[in-house]
Parts: structure tokens; sequence; C-alpha cells
């Protein structure tokens, strides 16, 4: 034991002394959060939209002129032709489109259910579903004002559209995003590199030459990551909590246990790289390129899978993030139990006991 | 016997290189025996199989009685190891180094100060500096005192002296030497021919065979020929000269003499060279026998 | 012959904050000569050369290098010096005649005179069975001998050699320095580092670094002579015994 800790220790003196490393291991998750905070908390003023009126009555009127005096919004254009509703959202900055049916009034007085077509871009997803909920409120109070004078139900619509977008991926998704990217980050490449190195300045023969246990020699070089990993992984909730304002709304000890499962999940895929690489560089590229890159694109949180093509909705099956990405979702931001991510928990442990065992395996007492 | 190879040949998979090809000798208790050859004659190999890092394709190896195939785990308690890069971490300092392999090996520094007291001391001052700055000859202490600590019966050293310079390299042989009257075995390696002489016994080898075993008084002993070391002030051409000349075997260069062996050395042969050298023009020519070094030894011993 | 100076450094200095790496240095190396450079680890010997070489300015003090100024014409010495060092000397994944038309092609050489310096190389090192295979697959002494050809492939004034033999075997080892003789006696000066004793007897004249600063330069012969010592090896031990420091 004693031997363990000294070997913890030492890990901890590299970890220090490299003040780059280190500077990129407490910077990365601060500047990630903070970087989509502001993506979350920007406020929309003057978006730029347009009007595409086929009604031409006084109803449609009424309600332009109530969204040209919201100061959201500033109305840009007046469309005239279906087709330029796809070229002004290309040419120009306009981030959403009204579309009034024609016969509004008529139709409403009629007393048949009316539609206004709401179009955003929502390759902003935040801006455009504030946009659309503001044009909807807008719509709402004009129809609530025009009920109470004339006692006729509600019968506009507003139907939204989102082009670009439409799972509305929103800024809040971000925060487990970050948090499984975060925790990747550190425990697999950190851990990989560092191993490596070992092997590169030639001090993995001395310590195999050790009667110290292989294995602890592995193992105790994670420690220090996971250390690492839980304080990032907290400061990252402090910071999603008191700086974005995005509540956990689930139990907090859930999540850290499922956190701290990921993150044995990432460390065993750290030294499975690890046992198969001879040089940094490599330990490097296969984290970054083999693991990150497949980790930010299968696992939900920027590209929806559900639109994906079949056969990679079936690789990101594979990949520990997403499973992680849906238990924090579901936990911190639905704030469901355990009884709705238990499936999801034990694929993930599944995996980490197939990878660590895999890595066990792989790793030599011996050199070739 | 502390030490036992027999038959051991290793060819690395993935490059295809024959390391070691039928490599059997012995090391007796308590014996400073030196491995002597060029980068790439198979020292490592030699003592990776020893320290139970490496297995050999086919032959057994045996260290303090022990199999390295399957005694590994209890061979690795007993044994301390130098390996020829730089392999202590570069930004622990000293004292740091040292109190990690003391703890690696279930040890403290003060257990065994006094085995690695004469070597750390000179190095104490500095136990607060990170190990990469040091300079070579303190590197190679500190790795020595890291590789004491645990008190070994055996001690490996793979080019302990490799880029070290000629003082620190005289410092570090008598380390070994006070080591060795401790009782421990130690197991050197150096490309430094010179070298050599500080050792009990020595192997040379060259391409993976060992091309003689013995003290190193008795390899010089089994020198085959006549040796004769000639000089002049024009040693280059001189050198070119002695080439040509159809009685000469072999002439090296061997710092301010050029060493010659004749094909027929009798007693004529050096008059008959005197004459054709005062013939040729060379000034100041001087020419006397002399015993061959271990350097003469292996050039000769080297398969052409 | 002897009288072109090629190296001349007066009062050459560089400090390290207030550490002295090179103490002062001043001395001159004559065209086609080969100048032995030694001196224990942190003497300063590495230092020295880097600045020699024109890879990094001096504190103070003067020098010039095949006729360059070493503080305003780094680029044109680097164009008219070779450089070998144990560490860094070919690309071991490429091939022999790979690494030589490269090498000839960063130096600015035509593509036919690199062509048929290529060839007659290959012929002259004995490697035109091998010219095809990647340098990697080489004796280490091989290598050694291709990098000394290589960096002297653009005729340069001088080459700088950094412990160019070390772990080399004996045999090939003195044919390298067969090699170092050829170029000298082409007029090439020779610049080199060794730990070798022995190899400290093959230059013309050896200078001892201790502490920074040049203790002793002299003939290796004259050398012995004033320290009264049979060999270099004594000699070196006598001069770099008293040295103060102790780490690089």
């Amino acid at each position: 034991m004693k031997q363990f800790l000294s070997f913890v220790k030492k890990e901890f003196y590299h970890v220090f002394r490299d003040k780059k490393t280190l500077l990129l291991l407490f910077g990365l998750p601060i500047v990630q959060i903070v970087l989509f905070g502001f993506a979350l908390t920007n406020e929309i003023k003057n978006a730029e939209i347009a009007i595409f009126d086929l009604a031409h009555d006084p109803m449609s009127h009424q309600i332009t002129e109530r969204i040209k005096a919201n100061s959201t919004f500033l109305v840009r254009q007046y469309l005239t032709h279906p087709g330029d509703i796809e070229q002004i959202f290309k040419s120009s900055n306009t981030k959403l489109v009204v579309v009034f049916p024609s016969e509004l009034q008529t139709n409403w007085a009629r007393g048949t259910q009316t539609q206004i077509q709401v179009i955003a871009d929502a390759s902003d997803p935040n801006t455009a579903q504030t946009l659309s909920s503001y044009i909807n409120l807008i719509v709402m109070q004009y129809q609530s004002e025009l009920t109470r004078r004339t006692n006729i139900p509600y019968q506009i619509v507003p139907e939204v559209r989102m082009i670009y977008n439409p799972e509305l991926k929103g800024a809040t998704n971000f925060v487990p995003g970050v948090m499984s990217l975060v925790l990747l980050l550190i425990c697999m490449m950190m851990t990989s590199v560092s191993i490596v190195k070992e092997k590169e300045s030639g001090t993995m023969e001395v310590l195999l030459v050790s009667p110290f246990n292989p294995f602890l020699v592995i193992i105790s070089k994670t420690v220090p990551y996971l250390l690492i990993s839980i304080l990032n992984l907290i400061v990252i909730l402090l910071l999603s909590v008191y700086l974005l304002g995005v509540d956990i709304n689930g139990n907090v000890f859930l999540l850290m246990a499922e956190s701290t499962l990921f993150i044995i999940t990432a460390l065993s895929m750290g030294l499975l790289i690890s046992s198969v690489t001879e040089s940094q560089q490599t330990a490097m590229l296969i984290s970054l390129l083999g693991m990150l890159v497949p980790a930010i694109l299968l696992t939900g949180f920027m590209f929806p899978i559900e639109n994906m093509p079949i056969a990679l909705q079936w690789i990101s099956n594979i990949i520990p993030s997403k499973w992680y990405y849906i238990i924090v979702k579901s936990v911190m931001i639905k704030g469901l139990g355990f009884a709705s991510i238990w499936k999801e928990t034990l694929i993930l442990m599944g995996m980490t006991l197939f990878l660590l065992a895999l890595s066990l395996k792989k790793f030599k007492t011996h050199l070739e | 016997m502390d030490i036992i190879l027999q038959n051991i040949c290793k060819t690395y998979t993935k490059s295809g290189v024959e390391a070691l090809k039928d490599i059997s000798f012995e090391v007796p208790k308590g014996e400073l025996f030196g491995l002597i050859g060029p980068d790439g004659a198979g020292k490592t190999s030699i003592f990776r199989i020893l320290t139970t890092l490496l297995y050999p394709n086919s032959g057994k190896a045996t260290v303090l009685g022990l199999d390295t195939q399957t005694h590994f785990k209890t061979i690795r308690e007993k044994i301390g190891y130098m390996p020829g890069r730089f392999s202590l971490y570069q930004d622990l300092t000293v004292e740091e180094n040292l109190n990690f392999f003391a703890r690696l090996f279930n040890t403290t520094i003060a257990q065994n100060y006094e085995l690695i007291k004469d070597i750390y001391i000179q190095i104490e001052p500095f136990k607060n500096r990170p190990a990469g700055k040091l300079s070579g000859g303190m590197k190679q202490k500190l790795a020595l005192s890291c590789a004491l600590i645990h008190r070994p019966e055996i001690l490996f050293l793979d080019e302990p002296t490799t880029g070290v310079d000629a003082v620190s390299r005289k410092e570090f042989w008598h380390m070994l030497k006070r080591l060795k009257n401790e009782g421990i075995t130690i197991m050197v390696s150096t490309p430094y021919m010179d070298e050599a002489t500080l050792c009990e016994r020595i192997a040379l080898i060259q391409n993976g065979q060992i091309l003689s075993i013995d003290s190193p008084e008795g390899i010089q002993r089994q020198y085959p020929f006549r040796l004769f070391a000639v000089k002049s002030s024009n040693m280059s051409g001189l050198l070119r000269f002695l080439r040509a000349l159809k009685t000469v075997q072999s002439v090296f260069s061997f710092g301010e003499y050029h060493h010659v062996t004749f094909l027929n050395a009798n007693a004529s042969v050096v008059d008959e060279l005197k004459i054709d050298i005062k013939r040729a023009g060379f000034d100041q020519f001087e020419i006397k026998e002399t015993t061959p070094g271990i350097e003469d030894c292996f050039i000769q011993l080297m398969p052409s | 012959m002897r009288n072109e100076i090629v190296i001349k450094t007066q009062n050459l200095s560089k400090h390290f904050g207030s550490f002295a790496a090179v103490d002062q240095i001043s001395f001159e190396v004559y065209k086609g000569e080969i100048f032995g450079f030694l001196g224990a680890n942190g003497a300063g010997k590495t230092t020295a050369m880097r600045m020699l070489c024109g890879l990094s300015l001096p504190t103070s003090g003067q020098a010039s290098i095949a006729g360059f100024d070493i503080y305003r014409q780094t680029e044109s010495i680097k164009k008219h010096i070779g450089y070998m060092s144990q560490k860094f000397s070919l690309y071991e994944d490429l091939t022999v005649i790979e690494n030589i038309r490269f090498f000839g092609g960063i130096y600015g050489l035509a593509p036919e005179v690199i062509k048929s310096k290529t060839e007659s190389l290959v012929e002259r090192l004995g490697m035109s069975q091998v010219k095809m295979q990647l340098v990697k697959s080489l004796p280490l002494g091989w290598k050694q001998k291709l990098a000394f050809s290589v960096a002297i492939l653009h005729q340069p004034q001088i080459v700088f050699l950094d412990e160019p033999t070390g772990g080399v075997d004996p045999i090939t080892r003195r044919q390298f320095w067969d090699l170092i003789y050829q170029a000298a006696d082409e007029g090439i000066t020779v610049f080199v580092t060794t730990h070798y004793m022995d190899e400290a007897e093959y230059c013309h004249r050896v200078s001892m670094m201790v502490d920074g600063q040049i203790k002793a330069l002299d003939t290796p012969a004259q050398l012995k002579k004033i320290y009264n010592e049979d060999s270099m090896d004594e000699v070196f031990y006598r001069l770099a015994r008293g040295a103060k420091r102790q780490a690089d």
C-alpha cells in the first residue's frame, strides 16, 4: 500500500510540474462551459425578420404592427413570393419569417381554424426558439384582446416550423455534452499519454524490473486523473448551476455516481490505447481522432443522431459517450431517477468491464 | 553461479533482426563481468533477457538459480537494473527520484544509506534539483544510486558510461570496484574498449555472437601475432604506405601510433620495413614491439 | 596551406543569466585542419559549437566562421558549413539515395550535380548494394559514414562533428577517421568532439575546455610534453579533474 501511495504521489508531481498540461486540465472545462454559456445568456435584440403577407387585411396588418413595436424584432423586408423565403434565409441575416395565410380575417370571422406560419433559422437553435416563442406570445396576446371584445374563442394558432435543426438542440443540452467531452479528454488522453511517456523515456523498463506489480503500475497511473476528473466535474456542475443557470433537476449523488462510472470507462480506454501504442504522438492521435472525434459527432449533442444514416446510428451505440450523454441529460435536465436510466447504466458498465479486461490483458509485463 | 546463459537465441519478430545467436556463458558470484562490443552487438538484448524483460526464442537463462521465464517475479526483487538510456524521472528532483525507487522496492533511503553513501554524497548538494537538469556524470550517479537502493544481489548496468566524459567514467569505475567489494555481482556493458581491463572477466561481443570470453589479460595473451607500433611525422601517409605493403597483414591507427602485424613476423621483417620506410622518405620513423590491447584483440577477432 | 584561417574567435562568450556557459574563448582554426574540441560534460562544448554553427548568438566577443561574421551573417555561415551529430544525422525512414538527394537539395545543389554526386558517393562508400534500402536497416557504422559524407556533400569549408563515432565498432571507427582525413586533405576543415581519447591523437590540434574556458590548446604531442603525461587520456584527466562545474 505504501508503494502504491508513493506511486500516486509521484504521478501528482508529474501533473503539477507540467504547468502547460495543468492549465489545460483545469482551464479547458471552464473555457468550454463559459463559451457555451455565452451562447445561452445572450439577450436577443433587433433580430432581423421578414413578413410574407398573403392576407393583406386589417388583422394581418395589426399583428405586423405589434411585431414591429417589439424591440426584439426588426422587420427588414416584406416578401411577395413564396420562393423568396428560402432565398432570404440564405442571402441575409434574417432569423425568422412570419407568413400570414390569405383571407386571415375572413376565416377568423367565419370561425375556421387559421394558422400563421413562423419559419425560423434553427442553425442557431437558441435564437430560433426564443424568437418563435416571442412571436407566439404576440399572436396569443393579440387574440386574447380580440376575443375579450368579441367573445370568439382562439382560432389563430401560430404553426412554428424549425428549419436546419428541427430537433432544437439547445444550449442546455451542451452542459451534458461538455461533461462527456471533458471527462473523456482528461481521462482517456492524459492516461494514455502519461503511460506511453514512461515507455518512451525508458522508465517503464525500470518499473517492470521492480517487484511492484505491473498491473498496479498502470492502475496507480490512473488515480490522479480520476481525482482530477471528479474535481473538474464538480467545477463544471457549479459553473453550469451558478453561471449558466442550468439547474440539476435530478439527484446530485446519482449524477456523480454515474459520472464516476463514465470516468472509469474513459480511463479504461486510455489504458487500452497505452497498451497498444509505443509513442506519445500515436497515443495522442488515437485518442483525438479515433475516440474523441467520434465522441463529438456521434454522441448526439452536436448533431441529432435520429437524422443520421442507419449505419451511423448503429455505430453510435458503441460509443460510450452517447450513453453517458443520455444519462446526464435524463438526470440533470429532465430530473429523472435511476429507474429510467438503469438500462443505459448497465450498457456503460458492460462496456467498462470489457474495456478494462481487454486493456489489462493487452498490457505487457515484458518487452516485445 | 549467479548468472547462467545456455544457448540463448533471440530474434525480434517486428524487425526480423537476429539479435543473439546461440549465446552461452556463466558469471560466478561476486564477479565484475563486462560485455564489450559496439552498438547493435546484442548487449542490451542480453541484459533484457537476464532482467526478465524479454523472453528468448530458445535457450535457457537463470539468474541466482532462478529461471528468467518462470520465476521473473522473484528475480525482479533481487536485482538492480540501470538501462542504457537515462531512465529516471526528469521532472522529479534527485531526492524524489531516490525516494520513489526506494518505496518501489519496499525499502527506505535510510535502510540502505550505507551502501549508496559514497555515491549519493556527491550529488546530495543538488538533491532539490530536477534530475533532468543534472550533468551526464551526475545523472549516472543518481541512476546508480536508484538501482542500488534496495541492496540488490546482482547489478545489471547497460552502458552506464556511454556519452560520459573521461573523468566521470574513471570515477564511475572506482565506484563499481567498491560495490564489488561489498559482494555484489556486477554485469556491465560498454562500447569503450579501454574500460574492458577494469573488469575481472569480459566477453567480446559482435553481431549477436561472442568472439571471446576470458579475463582481459587472458584475451590479450591469446592474441596470435606479434604486434608493432609505428609512427612518423606523416601519420596518414604512413598508414596508406603500410596498407600497400605486401608483408603487412593488418594496420590500424591507435592514438599516436599505428599498430601493425606482419604476415610472417620473423626477425628480419622489421629491418626490411625500416629500409622500405627510409626509401619512401618518412621522417622521424619509429617502430617498437608492443603488447596488444583489448581493442587490438577485438579487431583481430572480428570476422572480416 | 596552414596559414588560411577559417575560424577565428576573440573573447567569445555566452551567458545564460549570470552563468557563463562559454567564458571568453579565443582561438583560430586553419583550413584543412582537424581540430579536436574536447571537454568534460558541461564544460560548454555544445554551447560553443552552437554559436560557431550560427545557431545561437554570443553574448559578447567576436568570431568569424568561413569569413562570415557570427552576429550578422549566420545564414551565410550555415551555407558554408556542414554538421553531423550522433543524435541526428539522417532520416531513418528514407533510403540511402533519398537522404543524399534531400540533403543535396536543401543545400541548393543543382539536380545534375546531386545525381552525379549521389552515384560517386554510393560507389565510394561501397553502398551500391543497399542504396535503395531504408537507412534504418543499415548498421550504425555505415549510417555514420553515410551521414558524414552527406554533411560534406556541398563541399563546405568547415564540417562540425559532434561525437560522430560513439558506439561504433573499432574497425568502422577507423574507417570513419579515414574519411575525415580524406576530407581534410581536400581542404575541408574538420571540427570534432569525441569521448574517445585515442581519437584526440588523430587531430592536428586539440583544445581542452574546462568550466567554459579553453585551458589548453596545442598539438597532441606538445600537450603531452607540457603536462608530462604518456597519453591524451591522462592529459585530459589532469585538466578536467580540476573542473568546478558539476552540472550542464
